[in-house]
């Protein structure tokens, strides 16, 4: 349903009173905007040398890119690794065994239930004891990602699966396949069309969320771009701008992606799309992490 | 368990997920309030306010909720001079609130815009057609239909939310993930005992919530 | 089956890439071998060191450099243990993966800001001090503040969990305590009036306010109210190794490098180069 449908067309009166509305919210938020604006220039925020390290080659080449870039593997592998253990615990959980099914639920609810900022910290402090070896901090991050991506995106794939219409495994029974031969051939790729936009759109949550390696100290935008970086020009507010305004950018990146394949799917009639394309649409916002 | 049964750990543990419940309590309101909200701006006549709906929902929803606590703290409070509360912790935990409810309200506004679309486009026709106006349209037909069917995603994210409330301790909230840091720190050879006990608290709490939404979701769904 | 085409190139390209992932990292863990530290140099002729990366005059790292006291020294252990400067992996440590580094092997020195205790004695073994730090304040220039007993009320800056943190909440739980990740954060507090001081240790403090950007701004109070012998962290059975750069250290106290050291980094806000004490270095937990 488009949001046109809630109002009638404007009339004249209509017409007036949307403009006056808008006047009047567009010169509030301008004077909002202009009040930070003076507040940040009294406090001295926009002071030349704060900003002046980002017209330098040096804060981008041996900060800001080498960092972005660091952020950028540790959020590819995650989500490689994620799609992988998605699919498994997926597949595990819609098993007939009892004894994958339930081991697989557990694993999917627990790491869905765990705040990633536990998890990173007790991979990188607590797992060399059990391994009795280190842990390095890319891998401290991107197997806490891995985890709670994989058990979102594991959710998901159920719910595409079992979104399938029966009449899909039904024939494949019938033409004689077995069990795991209707999952590998039938389902899981119908599904995984299905959830290519929740795939993408989870990707911008894992990207997010490698800003909490910071925590273990693995270089990525956050720790180089905003710690290191003030630490050497003491600008802190002006880094964190700098550092938003990037994510920003590559997250809307992602989400435009993300819009133009649920809108190519549903338009291409996919007889799934359809039907999980709707809880699809849904799911891209339902898991918000930090 | 030994590290448990010291009654000042005890404390620490039990505090630090009160702080958890607060953030989550506080948070989990003001962003409804905002979302709600943000989802009637977006789907508004007035242009303007769509434009502040769409551009709130995609500054927030993409910028790193660590980042955001972070503008709360330097930005609201130590360059604007918005002081919530006079007490230390205190105000760390409003200026929490305040990053939180901001960062969940786009995705509260998301949900319920996505609610609104699963109402046919025949209850909003035949609302106008017997004369009712865009906010009555909304408040009384369009809303309690959507309500049913975010039920299910806004659960999920009052579930993130939760999660989330630990990233406040970037500005020096002793919520739990700090006095996790703290313990592990202090008793290096209980890693383990300490992690499951924080890690199970949160899964104590948070699977049983998920399911209660998933049955209440099922319960209120519309037929259709 | 186009679909399922579709879906076949998708998991190709999710294993490759993550596979191209998976051999881009094998270096981090460069673990040291059996021999100790001593005998790791002499085969290897590397070295990785942890390092602090954001305390200017002790360890910051400008971009793809490491600067600051503690680097000096670990540049003088690594000659000494006949490894060029130019061999030495720096890795960034913060306060709290320092032990978790050392026993794991992540690293085989840690040159970090490093206080000796006896809580981590009983992790890691240390060789030192090279340098005795004390807790000290760092307030505005024109701060009436004159030491710690006059905190009360006051808000206090430090880093979450850390040593100087705990020490003002158990020995003046009156002073309010803002805590952060790294003591980068407190200093624009400090420069805006959010916070009353920061505190940890005053050779860390002087560094923040030798910066150029803080210049003039701040001072140390200069009552230091405790006492942090810096080490050098190494494995706890490292005993040979540990005596080494006791040995080491020592013989830079005599020929002048250490001074050199100090003089090139710290020394630079005019603060004459300490005493090393070569009698109070440690017994290797002998």
């Amino acid at each position: 349903m488009s949001s046109s449908v809630l109002y009638d067309h404007p009339g004249p009166r209509a017409r007036v009173r949307n403009a006056v509305l808008s006047v009047i919210f567009g010169v509030g938020v301008v004077v909002l905007l202009w009040w930070i604006y003076r507040r940040f220039d009294e406090a001295g925020q926009w002071e030349a040398r704060l900003w002046k390290p980002f017209a330098e080659a040096k804060t981008w080449t041996e900060f800001i890119l080498p960092a972005l870039w660091q952020t950028l593997i540790a959020a590819a592998t995650g989500m490689a690794l994620s799609l992988a253990f998605g699919i498994v615990f997926a597949v595990g959980r819609l098993s007939d065994r009892w004894w994958l099914r339930v081991p697989a639920g557990v694993v999917v609810e627990f790491f869905r239930a765990v705040p990633l900022l536990l998890m990173i910290f007790f991979i990188l402090y607590g797992v060399p004891f059990l391994i009795q070896g280190p842990v390095p901090a890319f891998w401290a991050v991107v197997v806490g990602l891995t985890l709670y991506n994989g058990s979102v995106l594991a959710e998901a794939f159920r719910a595409g699966i079992r979104s399938i219409p029966a009449g899909q495994s039904e024939a494949a029974y019938a033409v004689g396949m077995r069990k795991s031969q209707v999952m590998q051939l039938i389902l899981v790729p119908q599904a995984a069309r299905a959830m290519l936009p929740v795939i993408v759109s989870q990707l911008v949550v894992l990207l997010k969320d490698t800003a909490l390696g910071y925590i273990v100290a693995y270089p990525e935008l956050l720790q180089r771009g905003v710690n290191d970086l003030s630490a050497n020009y003491g600008n802190v507010v002006a880094a964190a701008i700098v550092v938003a305004a990037i994510y920003i950018a590559i997250n809307s990146l992602i989400t435009l992606l993300a819009n133009w394949l649920d809108r190519r799917s549903q338009r291409r009639a996919f007889r799934v799309a359809r039907r999980s394309a709707a809880p699809a649409a849904e799911q891209t916002v339902v898991e918000p992490q930090g | 368990m030994h590290v448990f049964a010291d009654q000042a750990n005890l404390d620490a543990y039990l505090s630090s997920f009160l702080w958890i419940l607060k953030l989550t309590g506080a948070s989990a309101f003001l962003a409804l309030v905002l979302g709600v909200l943000l989802a009637a701006f977006r789907v508004s006549p007035v242009p303007v306010l769509r434009g502040v709906g769409a551009t709130w929902v995609s500054l927030f929803r993409n910028t790193p909720l660590t980042l955001i606590v972070f503008f709360c703290y330097f930005g609201l409070f130590s360059t604007l001079g918005l002081s919530l509360a006079d007490d230390l912790d205190l105000n760390n935990y409003w200026l929490g609130v305040v990053g939180l409810s901001v960062y969940t309200a786009a995705f509260v506004c998301e949900a319920v815009r996505s609610g609104i679309n699963t109402v046919p486009a025949g209850q909003a026709e035949a609302a106008r057609a017997i004369g009712l106006t865009f906010f009555q349209t909304l408040r009384i037909v369009v809303l309690p239909q959507a309500g049913r069917a975010v039920v299910a995603p806004l659960g999920s994210v009052l579930i993130a939310l939760c999660k989330n409330a630990t990233i406040v301790g970037t500005i020096g909230l002793m919520e739990s993930s700090n006095v996790m840091k703290d313990l592990i720190n202090s008793n290096g050879d209980a890693v383990i005992p300490i992690f499951l006990v924080f890690a199970g608290t949160f899964a104590a709490f948070l699977i049983p919530t998920g399911y209660l939404f998933g049955w209440l979701a099922n319960r209120l769904a519309v037929k259709r | 089956m186009r679909i399922k085409r579709v879906a076949a190139v998708a998991m190709a390209a999710a294993l490759t890439l993550g596979m191209a992932a998976c051999g881009g990292d094998g270096d981090g863990e460069s673990g040291s071998s059996a021999k100790g530290l001593v005998g790791k140099a002499q085969s290897q002729k590397k070295l990785v060191i942890g390092v602090k990366a954001d305390q200017p005059g002790l360890g910051l790292q400008t971009g793809s450099q490491y600067e600051g006291f503690d680097i000096e020294v670990a540049k003088i252990i690594a000659k000494g243990l006949g490894v060029d400067a130019g061999n030495i992996e720096w890795k960034t440590t913060v306060s709290n993966n320092r032990e978790p580094f050392i026993q794991q092997g992540t690293v085989d020195l840690v040159i970090a800001t490093y206080t000796i205790n006896d809580e981590r004695k009983q992790k890691v073994n240390f060789a030192g001090p090279y340098f005795i730090a004390g807790q000290d304040l760092l307030v505005k220039a024109d701060s009436p503040l004159t030491g710690p007993e006059a905190l009360d009320g006051k808000t206090v800056c430090s880093v979450t969990g850390s040593t100087p943190a705990k020490r003002i909440q158990t020995d003046h739980p009156k002073a309010k305590l803002q805590q952060f990740d790294s003591y980068s954060k407190c200093l624009p507090l400090l420069e805006n009036g959010k916070v009353d001081a920061v505190t940890t240790d005053d050779i860390i403090l002087a560094g923040y306010a030798a910066q150029d950007q803080y210049a003039g701004k701040f001072k140390v109070v200069g009552k230091p109210f405790s006492s942090e012998p810096y080490g050098i962290g190494l494995k706890k059975d490292d005993k040979a190794g540990c005596e080494k750069v006791n040995e080491i250290l020592k013989a830079a106290a005599g020929d002048g490098t250490y001074k050199a050291a100090w003089d090139s980094t710290l020394g630079k806000s005019g603060k004459a180069a300490p005493e090393l004490d070569t009698t109070k270095l440690t017994n290797c937990g002998s």
